[in-house]
């Protein structure tokens, strides 16, 4: 049986356990750090967007970070690495309420909510953004990757500056 | 102001510290810039198309309403009800027929004018307001509004100059660049609440000198080199300023040899945020600020204005608004969405500007008593033909010393 079909047939409870395992591994290598490894949850033909709740509920296209490919993500890394100028901060994302809207399309709808803590030096951790990832998700080299990640954040007002990946 | 508030005797090339922390000054801000005679950036028309569609926005840090009316008139609020003070209208954007406090329900037309208080009359002949209670006497307070090809300015004072002298010719000049009178489209906003002096964000705008120093990604790429043909423009009062540069023939040159941040075979992988069209005649980028609280960005095909809010002499909220023209095609709105990714709060270029500010803040903050140097380029101020130079800094703080009697 091929991946994708082996997807297609899982029943709902172990579908839900590679996904807790996927946002989960998502999740670790933001939070670690290994932002090369990144791009590598996403296809080649991807969109990444970071887009304000007033932005996305009023129809509005603007994102306040927007990737329209896999080189696209690795463009970012490399500014997080070697053109941005930043205070040292520690991020940390917590993923909850994953919910499975089914399959559209060969994609795998998914909802959950996100919250992203932040550490500054001299400062208290704070809520730095939360909101909601709107995924599609497709099947490739046997594993479930990222076709689409939308990050919808309630957070309007950002404290400073948005570094880091959601 | 106390004898602590007293300015450098070299002049504009020396900036005190105090003006970024001090709560006096900040107060005097306030009431001399923001609610002083000055034409403050409210809102686009585009942003309230029809009749009752208002906006929520703020000057310094007064909270007022910008609301179109059934005569297509555009009228301007405090967003404080003339009974107790309540802060009426909560959403960022809407449209209404009439305004209503929640509290004890006064109601205002669009124009502000009051035009209902329940229980006026009394309940069954008790209470009530005094007979002589007139409704004309407590609408809402109303501000001055001046509106040019689709944007809209408001003022507390009663008196101000119209908005074309306000500006100046070459100001003018560059406003029309931009808004020629097309009809704009709203693309979106972003909000980002910087712990800075709202007046370090002038700075950095009327500061060329930092640009290609500071943001390595846009020397990287060659959209800034500090030989690019530049220039930087300012008005007869020195308030508002300009920078300005346009593509030239740059080679690599020994003067490369001071920017330590120089990335050599630096390239993206995808280029398509990199891919702008010549849209406007001359120049490739033109950032304006416009006294006292607005900037207005057109860096290649991303256009936006920044609304300065105050929040606190150590803090403010940068209200981005970016737009495009209604007659744009998909590839040019496609364009200005890709290179927004330059700017905003997870800007390739604008990261950096923030997170400096909030440096500049927690140095400046803890030692109000020492000054900063302004001297590249001079110690006055004037037009240039170059971007090494802070001569934009220094008119801003020329015109900020009289304003502010320092």
């Amino acid at each position: 049986m091929s991946a994708a079909k082996r997807y297609l047939t899982l029943n709902s409870r172990d579908l839900r356990l590679e996904l807790e395992e996927l946002y989960a591994a998502y999740t670790a290598c933001l939070d670690e750090e290994r932002f090369e490894e990144w791009p590598e949850f996403f296809v080649e033909h991807c969109l990444y967007k970071i887009v304000p709740r007033e932005n996305f509920e009023r129809g509005l296209p603007l994102a306040t970070w927007l990737c329209e490919s896999k080189g696209y993500l690795a463009d970012r890394v490399t500014a997080i690495r070697k053109t941005a100028v930043y205070a040292p901060r520690y991020v940390r994302r917590m993923v909850s309420g994953v919910r499975v809207l089914g399959w559209n399309d060969g994609m795998l709808e998914v909802r959950a909510n996100y919250v992203a803590l932040e550490t500054l030096q001299d400062e208290l951790t704070r809520v730095f953004n939360t909101g909601q990832y709107r995924d599609k998700l497709v099947v490739e080299d046997g594993r479930l990757k990222f076709k689409e990640k939308l990050c919808i954040f309630d957070s309007l007002l950002v404290p400073n500056s948005l570094i880091y990946p959601l | 102001m106390g004898t602590r508030h007293v300015w450098p005797r070299e002049g504009v090339s020396r900036i005190p510290y105090w003006i970024y922390s001090d709560p006096e000054i900040y107060a005097r801000e306030q009431e001399r810039i923001f609610c002083g005679p000055s034409w403050n950036y409210v809102a686009l028309e585009a942003e309230l198309p029809r009749p009752g569609d208002f906006k929520r926005t703020f000057i310094g840090e007064k909270p007022v309403v910008v609301v179109r009316d059934e005569e297509d008139s555009i009228n301007v609020v405090e967003n404080r009800c003339a009974h107790r003070g309540v802060q009426f209208c909560q959403k960022h954007l809407g449209s209404v027929a009439e305004f209503m406090c929640p509290y004890h329900q006064w109601t205002y037309d669009l124009k502000g004018n009051l035009i209902g208080v329940p229980f006026r009359r009394g309940v069954k002949k008790q209470g009530g307001m005094p007979a002589d209670f007139d409704l004309k006497n407590h609408g809402l307070r109303r501000l001055g509004v001046a509106r040019r090809h689709g944007v809209i300015f408001a003022s507390f004072a009663s008196d101000l100059e119209p908005l074309e002298e306000y500006f100046g010719p070459s100001m003018l000049a560059l406003f029309d660049r931009v808004f020629d009178g097309r009809e704009l489209r709203v693309l979106g906003y972003s909000r980002q609440l910087t712990p800075a002096n709202w007046k370090l964000m002038f700075e950095n705008i009327k500061d060329p000198y930092h640009a290609s120093l500071l943001h390595v990604f846009l020397v990287s790429f060659g959209l800034f080199r500090a030989d690019q043909p530049s220039k930087v423009q300012m008005d007869a009062t020195g308030r508002h300023g300009a920078l300005i540069s346009w593509r030239g023939d740059q080679k690599k040159t020994e003067d490369h040899a001071d920017m330590k941040s120089l990335i050599d075979n630096f390239k993206l992988q995808d280029s398509t945020l990199l891919e702008p069209v010549r849209e406007f005649p001359e120049y490739t980028v033109v950032m304006t600020t416009l006294w006292p609280n607005l900037i207005i960005q057109q860096q290649s095909n991303t256009l936006a204005m920044r609304q300065l809010v105050t929040r606190g002499p150590a803090a403010f909220e940068l209200a981005w608004t970016y737009f495009g023209y209604a007659d744009d095609d998909e590839d040019m709105t496609r364009r200005r969405l890709r290179q927004a990714n330059l700017m905003g709060p997870a800007g390739f270029v604008s990261i950096d500007d923030s997170e400096v500010m909030k440096f500049s803040q927690s140095g400046v903050g803890p030692y109000p008593e020492r000054a900063g140097v302004m001297e590249m380029g001079g110690r006055d101020w004037k037009d240039e033909q170059h971007m090494v130079t802070e001569s934009v800094i220094r008119a801003f703080y020329a015109y900020y010393r009289r304003v502010m009697e320092l």
